[in-house]
């Protein structure tokens, strides 16, 4: 308005004049803005189906050759070049499992002392501690679970585990052999550690949201703690406990550097958790760089592929659980 | 016994096993935080970021691989930030509500804990094989898909948190929206955005799985990037590994450094965020 006002004055014209070009150039720059940012938003996608592009180009070349037979058989021989990926998927999914076995109930324990029982002023710090075992990279749970924690259970934990199911008829082969600290069971113990962290920060956060009325409530007819956990928060918060379980489960299964160093990297499917074992990507990461012609190489990315999609159902699965959490939420 | 006791006694059960759960988590803290102190502490010397990575049997140091570590952390927090923070500002600023903004939303959570070694496989597919040769841009560039996700992550949920009256009110003065953010929101979310840049730097300079096969390793100082470059995390790997026990020695010195490193940065990052928070 007061720029038509000003028109029959021919300095405040030149003034209008330069302002619409001014007006004009930060509308270029702001439109330049918004497409740079849309660019590198549909980077993020690009790099997912980048991944999974460049995954299958590579195991080409192993599924042509072995066909589905890759995901069935055992053998791992890079001499005769015959691969079959069926021990390594057997380790990761046994390991996690364990894993979760034990970090899900210890996870719950720790979120419950957390959010009922734990005096206010020491909420923060105990809850920043546990999360810095997440903070603590993979590779020192390595190095520390070959040289501390393996041969400790070699000399402790397992004879007394043979021991005692020595004859237990179907227990026994589960823990049969000799202690050798690595295998297994050692890399489902050190899995479960690095996802405790990842368990009790969610559902932490999913305990905290269920309203305090309703937990009151329950208190106020008397209840204990434990029953107001099995019967009001437990149900309230239970599509977040599965989703933030989903989630650890994922972290467990695609884990690395951890169960390289203990797992004892053996091509084998043994009935006993004691014994040496591998998983995906530790065989990924052992054998890599040593790998020598197109079908090793070529075997290993198929691997890698196998593990992407796997933990890709369990995550999108997580995601999509959360998700449906926080529209209820919110 | 009577139906109360039973209740009580089962309570006191899990209440036990509750704070025992708890002990048994910190305890675990405190006995690797302990391993690492007792085996490390002792071989700490100036030695160790003065001298090269040395033959089995001989003296030496972390000088390369911390260097090198060093080298890769930065250009990776270069590449992978701006492009994070401006997909970020697209999911929160412009594209609010556009149908792209919840797919990337979507894919970026599961890249967020997507496996690191299958990152290392991509970058070896698209950049080792066809140049012929690993090289420290490769090991870069494979951190930098690391650092993304979590960048856009916290970019977006912190940008969210900005008020819209402070967004209204520069728009009223006729601002065009590339202003407003960079003026407004921008400044008022920066503290949660170093925050998750920070985050971003202490989870990759513990990586080791992508750098396997993409920086691989070398013995000597190198700051070619170009050929292959040595990283702490790697060198760890490769020397726990070893059956040599001065190599092994220096492979705890090493995970000293990395951990109180990565432990510094996070509770700093953490510290950040709670400042902004509290006032």
């Amino acid at each position: 308005m007061v720029d038509m006002a000003l028109s029959a004055n021919a300095e405040a014209s030149a003034a209008a004049m330069s302002r619409t070009k001014v007006l004009g150039r930060l509308r270029a720059r702001d439109l330049v803005f918004r497409h740079l940012t849309r660019a590198a938003a549909i980077l993020v996608l690009i790099i997912l189906s980048g991944v999974i592009i460049a995954l299958i180009e590579g195991s080409l070349p192993a599924l042509q050759a072995f066909g589905f037979d890759f995901l069935l058989e055992e053998r791992w021989n890079p001499v005769t070049e015959k691969f079959g990926a069926l021990a390594p998927i057997y380790g990761t999914l046994v390991t996690s499992f364990i894993a979760m076995l034990i970090a899900v109930p210890l996870g719950l324990l720790i979120a419950l002392f957390l959010t009922e029982l734990c005096p206010m002023w020491l909420r923060r710090p105990i809850g920043i501690a546990i999360e810095l075992l997440a903070g603590i990279p993979s590779i020192i749970y390595g190095i520390w679970g070959l040289f501390v924690f393996a041969p400790f259970l070699q000399r402790t934990l397992q004879p007394v585990l043979i021991d005692w199911f020595e004859n237990v008829p179907i227990l026994s082969s589960l823990f049969e052999g000799p202690p050798y600290g690595i295998g297994i069971l050692t890399a489902s113990l050190i899995l479960a550690i690095m996802v405790l962290p990842f368990v009790t920060s969610i559902s932490r956060d999913v305990f905290e949201a269920v309203p305090p009325v309703l937990k009151e409530a329950a208190y106020g007819v008397g209840c204990t703690t434990w029953e107001v956990l099995r019967h009001v928060v437990l149900p309230y918060a239970r599509v977040g406990v599965v989703g933030g379980v989903m989630l650890s489960l994922g972290r467990a299964l695609g884990e690395t550097m951890a169960v390289t160093f203990v797992i004892g990297n053996a091509h084998k499917v043994s009935a006993s958790i004691l014994a040496p074992g591998t998983t995906i990507s530790a065989t990924i990461a052992n054998e890599f760089t040593e790998a020598v012609g197109d079908l090793y190489t070529s075997s290993l990315i198929a691997l890698g592929l196998i593990l992407f999609v796997i933990t890709f159902i369990v995550l999108a699965a997580a995601r999509l659980l959360l998700l449906r959490l926080e529209k209820r939420v919110g | 016994m009577d139906r109360y006791a039973w209740r009580r006694l089962r309570n006191s059960i899990v209440i036990t096993l509750s704070i025992g759960a708890t002990a048994l988590g910190l305890g675990w803290l405190i006995l690797i935080l302990g391993s690492l102190v007792y085996e490390g502490l002792s071989g700490l010397s100036l030695a160790v970021f003065t001298q090269m990575t040395p033959p089995p049997g001989a003296d030496g140091g972390l000088l390369n691989p911390i260097i090198g570590s060093l080298i890769l952390t930065v250009l990776a927090i270069l590449i992978g930030t701006p492009i994070g923070m401006l997909a970020g500002t697209y999911m929160a600023e412009y594209g609010k509500f556009a149908k792209l903004t919840v797919v990337v939303r979507f894919i970026n959570d599961i890249l967020l804990s997507a496996p690191s070694i299958v990152v290392g496989l991509f970058v070896y597919e698209i950049l080792v094989a066809p140049m012929g040769h690993f090289s420290g841009w490769a090991g870069a560039v494979a951190l930098a898909l690391i650092v993304i996700p979590v960048v856009v992550r916290t970019t977006e949920d912190m940008l969210s948190l900005v008020p819209k009256e402070l967004r209204e009110s520069a728009t009223a003065l006729g601002l065009p929206l590339a202003h407003v953010i960079r003026y407004v929101s921008y400044r008022a979310a920066l503290a949660g955005i170093i925050t998750g840049v920070l985050l971003a730097v202490a989870r990759i300079s513990g990586e080791t799985a992508p750098l396997l096969f993409t920086a691989l390793n070398n013995q000597f100082f190198s700051t070619n990037l170009n050929a292959p470059i040595s990283s702490l995390p790697v060198v760890i790997f490769q020397f726990a590994l070893s059956p040599y026990e001065d190599w092994q020695k220096l492979a705890w010195i090493g995970a000293l450094i990395i951990t109180f490193a990565v432990l510094a940065l996070s509770i700093t990052a953490r510290a950040l965020s709670a400042s902004r928070k509290s006032p």
